[in-house]
């Protein structure tokens, strides 16, 4: 900040007789604390709007009409303003809050999950009062009620701050607690029978100032005094929100959000802060484990690695493939990719399992960082799945971008979404119509209806998109079909205009990390291509080189399928559960001759393994990971790993070793050191900057540049592809993802794995009319593929000729997508 | 007892519609299911939220702040004596307790043939008329214990029936604003200003209104 | 006894059985402020207005022309919102003028719109408050009908709907920005000033004006006969004529509307046309000035007349115009304790000192009826007063939001300091009080040093 620009933002006041400076439009609570001065509160919370109901911050303001009581979380600072934080009315009046804040309450520290880290406790030891004065009797409402399957809420210790349902209602758009009742008897609750089924319901239970909200999965497991912590990142979404790792006795028992500006704001959404249960989980792998007929044996390390080793060394590189990597660290993708393609020399590596997109078209297009989308005032055009079933936390920046910062958004998508009641225009396209709709909208009108989507809509589009600056969020919104309609459309909006910058919404924990580590066919550490990037890295020490591109994993499982697989391996993927054709799935790991799993857990995929390497996981590495943005961030170890089980990294050089090569990798900091070294959208970003407190928020990707090093992959638009023509007779399906699933994370997790909600088939009415069925009947979807039985129920957010499903959710549904064709068309008949 | 019947939910649109926003609309609606029901149901409240666009749990928040909304069935007549002040310093405490011994249930119950429900009241705005009581919100003033044990009898032998309705109904005429009368409502954003100022300024050299 | 003879201004019709209909309005000079007022410029309605120095009868007592000048100018749509939900223990008036006059308060609803340019006005009746709904939506009908509400009102450019809402029992919502929050369908709590003054930030966040149903009654006179006239009447800053509700131990309780500013306390509670002295073979013990938030008086006051500033300065106020009498066989503690039960079923539950602080010093009070007290309870009584209201002064301070907390003081303040020996007999000791008690009704009283509690 210049000088200048210093001096217009800043006022000058005083605070306790000293002259301080703060910026303009502050509140006083603030200024004091970055002034030294801490004011006690309750109510306040720094990522919400302000109350001043509770009361306990109130301090003698002189604002030119003498000193009056005022909370200093309502009043911004004003020149000439005159603070007393310690006056005798002063610290009456806070001792008076607190007194009165505790006679109705219980102070039953001793059973209180909050006890230790209570601010009421806090405040009672450092400000409050002795011994109560308070002889009437006490407030009593019904001891703790489960208010959802999470949260359970007591209202005697509850002190009406407003910050939960602040939260459910302004952060969240969940106002499923409110207040009840009146004055003394006011209470927090639901309404009957409508628990509080929020996706974030666990921040309330993180900033309740009391221990009136306690989170089920932690319910009395420890006291805050045992707990030791780390600050990490989470994994289990690609949004990246910082966290608080905290466990104890060598077993994590709590993650909690931690505010930083780029990325959370402190929120985490339920499935990240409780799916720690599933790192707990008794059925981790603690051992290597090897097939024995039908049985899987453990077995040494060695044994395993050797069988492993042998298959690969058997096998000619072409014939070897890699699939999976998104859950693995930074370091531990690089590790692998430098195994696969630097010594076995296979490029048939893919860390996509065919439900994401192309490589080159999330490390090409110019990216955008998520405060860089959401700038005031400006427009996002949505072309992804739905946010908050996917990228929680990112729904949340969206939403307040949408109703704070007046955000305008734009949305295409296959289906309505939890972000259609934000946006300004919702374009409802026939899958797999995209780019052809997109061009449309850029050409600003068209006479005819597009993809499904009727001129009127289009022109709506294009006038809300005429005055930018527009940012992109790009996804994956439909995994019925193969994802080129989305890559068509981000293709014509660059065409349009090359500034236009991109958000990514994969999904998946580290799959912006594994990308940039070169797990994906064609590319290289670093954001480079094969060919760009192969002489750089061979004269760095990498032994070999694939000889031309691979096969992506849809690629892969059909090769593996036809029998031109004889090493698959699968590091921590799942393809029977996430690769969106459940058949061609299961042929190629039926047919592949050797397939090596890479695990946590014995999945249904890793039965059909030979070979089950057990890995370590989250929480139990050190490391880096790497967000939607690009943002490379730390994750940290702070419990050792079941068993014998070890990290990714160390197995990658193991098998490297076994195969005659020395990987040259030894340690997570040296393999930091290579990749900071050699991958050239890297440079500079070094071990120690990434843990220095400046970078506690991350370091976006690429931080410098270094002329040494090969040019990064600039975009290159894919061939035109035309949508795929429309069947009257059939409806396209719609194919996408809940927050809780039947992946692993959730169902390993305890708390969570309830919550599936599993799947109906949602039609439009004029379908159902069309087709002469009513809701509720029992309906047979029939696709290329196979057939399968579901409920159809009335959505109009799904569009006419469109049949929409919920994947991995019980019912088969990977059994009507054939990944050969460009969508999947089904037919629909009462069952 | 439960949702809105046919009837109530065209006037609660005709109600909605006076307000620039939906929400405003809150209270009448509250009240116009009590008239239906006698008090207010649960399904009611989730249908009122469907209609003005808020949870379930925002309703039912205003909904218990506010004392007449009764979210049990109470008596058919709802005796409200006022124990105020004004009323205490003239015998409201002992005109409460007369009552109760009369009909034989504590204030803040119902008796059980289910035809009384008595309430122990603060101020009602009738102090000069002390002591007072509301029947279903109608006033009877200055009532002598005497007074008291008639009024029981009527209401029992239905004989106030005309100046007396059912719990829930309070005003007996609802205001209807003819469409071609209307003005129409002022939502922010939506209306500017207001046209006899524009041209009133003209004249004269003065501002906007005040 | 100095009876004046001022003339009936909001109860003039009152005489009439048919005096809420149209026809006994029109045929009374109904309207004609309304038409009188269309004839100036909204400008100079609101210029007659100030000239008349209308004093609000809600019970801030704030002048209703400079009131409607803090609308920021250009700031469009405004609201006018009438406040009608009448509850402050020992007020009666306002329902009396929406019963039996409701023709009369929509013309001045007409007026208060033309004049600051609301482009809707919302008249919010109390919820109990059956027969003035039924009142006020029969007369807002009949005069939609004859065209004096609603689009190009007697055809002229000037349109308004006045929407009748009503509310559903919360004392607090008289609290006009509670008011507001209710009118907007939220639970009735207060908003914090700063920053939502109602002028600037009202309904739907407009720029608002909030008037008491008596304030408006008003406003037809003074447009016909002029602000000056109005101001003939009264003294000082209080003006016109006001209605009182003389209730309690008085010969005749009733409601008058007497001149404002010179008569005095002893004319309304002895003259034989108002309340007649003290029943039968009483004295005067205390007396509340001004609904249950006032602080006492008590012999000594009686001959303050009913002049805003006077009573101010004399430690209490006038307030909604409710004037309770207590004589001599009143029970000071049972008192204090029955309008304190008030507060504390009222506070809305929104800020801590109200919502612990009202229900705590209810519960020792009732404890010490009980015959229960200890020698400590009237300091803590009086600790716990100085928490909500710092200082126990008039005008109060307060921790609270708004002034609801602070209102439960003035009972006990008053009670404690005047009638000490009831108190002690109640709870042995002596009654001191550990915080200094600066309220000027309150007095006189003695204070020990801070902390330093009574009896122990
Ligand atoms: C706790 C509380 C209760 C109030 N109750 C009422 C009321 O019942 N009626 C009323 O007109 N004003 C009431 N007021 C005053 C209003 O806040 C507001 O000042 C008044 O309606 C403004 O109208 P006026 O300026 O015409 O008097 C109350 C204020 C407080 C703090
Ligand atoms: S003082 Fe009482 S009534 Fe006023 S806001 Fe606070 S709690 Fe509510
Ligand atoms: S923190 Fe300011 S009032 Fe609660």
């Amino acid at each position: 900040m210049s000088d200048t620009q210093a001096s217009v933002g800043t006022v000058i006041l005083t605070i306790n007789g000293k002259q301080v400076e703060a910026e303009a439009g502050e509140l006083v609570i603030e200024a004091a604390e970055s002034n030294g001065t801490y004011i006690p509160r309750f109510c306040y919370h720094p990522r919400m709007e302000p109350v001043g109901m509770c009361r306990m911050c109130i301090v003698e303001i002189d604002t030119g009409r003498g000193p009056a009581l005022l909370p200093s979380c309502m009043i911004t600072v004003a020149p000439e303003m005159v603070v007393d934080t310690e006056s005798e009315v002063t610290k009456k009046a806070q001792d008076g809050v607190l007194e009165f804040l505790l006679v109705n309450h219980p102070l039953d520290c001793p059973v209180c999950d909050k006890g230790g880290e209570c601010p009421l406790q806090d405040q009672t030891m450092s400000y409050g009062p002795g011994e109560s004065r308070f002889i009437e009797e006490k407030r009593h409402f019904e001891k703790p009620i489960p208010i959802s399957d999470l949260v359970t809420l007591d209202r005697e210790r509850c002190i009406l701050c407003d910050r939960c349902t602040r939260f459910a209602s302004d952060v969240a758009g969940d106002t499923l607690i409110h207040f009840q009742d009146r004055g003394n008897q006011t209470q927090v609750n639901t309404f009957p029978d409508h628990p509080f089924a929020s996706y974030f319901s666990g921040n309330t239970v993180q900033i309740c100032p009391v221990g009136a909200l306690t989170a089920s999965p932690y319910r009395f497991k420890a006291r805050p005094w045992d707990l030791d912590q780390v600050e990490s990142t989470c994994t289990t979404c690609a949004v990246g929100c910082r966290t608080l790792v905290q466990s104890s006795r060598n077993e994590i028992l709590r993650y909690q959000g931690v505010d930083i500006d780029p990325v959370n704001w402190g929120w985490l959404c339920d499935k990240g802060r409780f799916d720690f249960e599933s790192v707990n989980s008794d059925d981790r792998l603690g051992a290597p484990l090897v097939r024995d007929g039908d049985a899987m044996l453990p077995v040494t390390w060695g044994a395993a690695l050797s069988k492993a080793a042998a298959a690969i060394a058997a096998a000619e590189p072409a014939r070897i493939a890699v699939i999976g990597g998104a859950r693995l660290t930074n370091e531990d993708a690089y590790a692998w990719a430098k195994l696969a393609k630097g010594v076995i020399g296979t490029d048939n590596v893919d860390a996509q399992l065919g439900d994401g997109l192309p490589a080159e078209v999330v490390l090409g297009l110019p990216r955008a960082t998520i405060d860089e989308t959401f700038t005031v005032g400006g427009t996002v055009l949505l072309l992804a799945p739905d946010l908050k079933e996917e990228l929680p936390v990112l729904f949340l920046r969206l939403r307040h971008a949408v109703l704070k910062d007046n955000v305008t958004v734009v949305e295409l998508a296959p289906q309505r979404t939890s972000a259609s009641p934000l946006a300004a225009a919702t374009l409802l396209h026939r899958p797999g119509s995209e780019g052809e709709v997109m061009a449309a909208v850029l050409a600003g009108s068209t006479d005819r209806e597009v993809g499904g989507v009727s001129p009127e809509a289009i022109a709506e589009a294009a006038a809300l998109l005429a005055d930018g600056p527009v940012t992109v969020i790009l996804g994956r919104s439909n995994l019925g079909d193969d994802g080129a309609g989305a890559v068509a459309a981000a293709a014509a909006i660059h065409a349009d205009n090359p500034e236009v910058r991109f958000l990514s919404a994969l999904r998946r924990g580290n799959v912006h990390g594994a990308l940039d580590m070169g797990l994906a066919p064609g590319v290289l550490p670093g954001r480079v291509s094969l060919e760009a990037g192969g002489a750089w890295f061979q004269s760095n020490g990498w032994p070999t080189m694939p000889t031309g591109r691979g096969l992506d994993t849809r690629g892969i499982l059909q090769a593996a399928a036809d029998g031109k697989i004889d090493v698959l391996v699968m590091l921590g993927a799942d393809p029977l559960a996430n690769f969106p054709d459940t058949g061609l799935a299961t042929r190629a790991l039926a047919a592949a001759r050797t397939v090596v799993a890479v695990e946590h857990f014995l999945t249904a995929s890793a039965r059909h393994a030979d070979v089950v390497l057990a890995a370590a996981g989250y929480a139990e590495v050190d490391g880096s990971t790497t967000n939607v943005e690009g943002r490379v961030s730390t994750v940290a170890r702070k419990i050792t790993p079941p068993g014998t089980a070890r990290a990714d990294w160390m197995i990658a050089a193991e098998l490297s070793r076994l195969l005659g090569t020395d990987l040259g990798l030894e340690s997570v900091e040296q393999i930091w050191s290579e990749i900071e070294s050699l991958a050239p959208s890297h440079a500079g970003i070094t071990w120690d900057l990434l843990r220095s407190d400046e970078s506690r928020d991350g370091v976006v990707v690429p931080l410098a540049a270094d002329a040494a090093r090969p040019s990064l992959l600039d975009y290159t638009a894919p061939a035109d592809t035309t949508a795929p023509a429309f069947d009257a007779y059939s409806l396209r399906l719609v194919a996408s993802r809940k927050l809780y699933d039947l992946g692993t994370t959730t169902q390993r997790s305890g708390s969570l794995a309830g919550l599936v909600g599993g799947t109906d088939v949602r039609l439009n009415s004029y379908d159902f009319d069309r087709l002469g069925i009513e809701p509720g009947a029992n309906v047979t979807l029939t696709g290329s593929a196979g057939s399968l039985t579901l409920v159809a129920q009335r959505d109009d957010g799904v569009p006419r000729g469109s049949a929409a499903v919920y994947v991995n959710q019980g019912p088969a549904v990977g059994s009507l997508i054939d990944s050969a064709q460009a969508v999947a068309e089904v037919r629909v008949e009462r069952a | 007892m439960a949702r809105l019947t046919e009837t109530n939910l065209g006037t609660a649109h005709e109600i909605i519609s006076r307000y620039p926003r939906p929400k405003s609309a809150l209270i009448p609606l509250l009240h116009l299911a009590q008239e239906q029901d006698g008090f207010v149901a649960d399904d009611a409240m989730a249908h009122i939220a469907e209609l003005i666009g808020v949870t379930p749990a925002e309703v039912l928040g205003t909904c218990s702040f506010y004392e007449m909304f009764k979210r049990e069935p109470v008596g058919d007549y709802l005796i409200n004596v006022c124990t105020n002040i004004a009323c205490m310093l003239v015998g409201g405490e002992e005109l409460l307790h007369h009552l109760e011994g009369r009909l034989g249930i504590k204030a803040g119950s119902t008796t059980p043939d289910g035809t009384f429900t008595l309430e122990d009241v603060e101020c009602i705005a009738a102090c000069t008329e002390a002591p007072c009581l509301q029947v279903n919100y109608r006033y009877v003033n200055k009532v002598s214990h005497a007074e008291a044990d008639t009024l029981i009898d009527d209401l029992r032998a239905g004989r106030r029936a005309g100046e007396v309705p059912k719990h829930g109904v309070l005003a007996r005429v609802r205001q209807q604003i003819p469409a071609e009368r209307r003005a129409g409502n002022a939502a922010p954003g939506e209306s500017g200003e207001p046209v006899w100022l524009q041209s009133a300024a003209r004249p004269t050299e003065a501002g906007a209104g005040t | 006894m100095t009876v004046t003879e001022a003339p009936p201004i909001i109860t003039s019709r009152f005489g009439h059985s048919d005096s809420h209909t149209l026809e006994r309005s029109l045929a009374t000079g109904g309207y004609d402020g309304l038409k009188a007022a269309m004839a100036k410029t909204p400008t100079e309605v609101g210029d007659e207005v100030k000239s008349a120095s209308l004093l609000g009868r809600g019970g801030a007592g704030f002048p209703a022309g400079t009131k409607w000048g803090f609308c920021p100018p250009g700031v469009w749509p405004r609201y006018l919102v009438v406040n009608g939900d009448e509850s402050e223990p020992g007020t009666y008036k306002d329902r009396l003028l929406m019963e039996r006059d409701p023709h009369q308060l929509i013309e001045g609803v007409l007026i208060a719109c033309y004049a600051i340019g609301a482009a809707q006005a919302f008249l919010y009746v109390r919820g109990e408050m059956a027969l003035a709904q039924e009142r006020i939506a029969q007369a807002l009908n009949d005069a939609y009908a004859a065209g004096y509400i609603g689009q190009n009102i007697l055809g002229s450019d000037f349109s308004v709907d006045i929407v009748l809402h009503w509310g559903a029992g919360a004392y607090i919502v008289g609290e006009e920005t509670a008011l507001i929050e209710s009118l907007e369908g939220n639970r009735g709590m207060p908003r914090l000033k700063p920053p939502y003054f109602p002028a600037a930030k009202g309904l739907y966040m407009q720029p608002t004006v909030v008037n008491n149903v008596e304030t408006l009654a008003n406003l037809p006179w003074i447009i016909s006969k002029g602000g000056a006239k109005f101001a003939e009447l009264g003294a000082e800053s209080s003006r016109g004529t006001r209605m009182f509700a003389v209730s309690g131990h008085v010969r005749n309780p009733g409601v008058y509307e007497v001149e404002f500013g010179v008569t005095t306390f002893r004319d309304l509670i002895y003259a034989p046309v108002y309340g007649g002295g003290i029943r039968d073979g009483h004295s005067l013990k205390a007396f509340i000035p001004g609904g249950a938030s006032a602080p006492w008086f008590y012999e000594e006051h009686l001959d303050i007349p009913l002049e805003a500033g006077a009573v101010g300065a004399a430690g209490s106020m006038l307030g909604s115009g409710a004037i309770v009498v207590m004589d001599d066989t009143t029970d000071a503690v049972k008192a204090a304790w029955r309008v304190v039960r008030f507060f504390a079923r009222e506070s809305c539950g929104k800020c801590t000192p109200c919502r612990e602080g009202t229900s705590w010093l209810e519960k020792v009070l009732r404890r010490i009826l009980d015959g229960h007290g200890r020698p400590e309870d009237v300091g803590l009584l009086l600790d716990v007063c100085d928490n909500i209201s710092p200082g126990i002064a008039w005008p109060p301070k307060q921790t609270t939001i708004c002034p609801l907390g602070p209102s439960v003081v003035s009972p006990i303040a008053s009670a404690v300091v005047r009638f000490k020996d009831e108190f002690i007999a109640y709870c042995g000791g002596t009654a001191e009080s550990p915080v200094a008690i600066s309220g000027k009704a309150y007095l006189p009283m003695r204070t020990t040093k801070p902390n330093e509690v009574a009896g122990v």
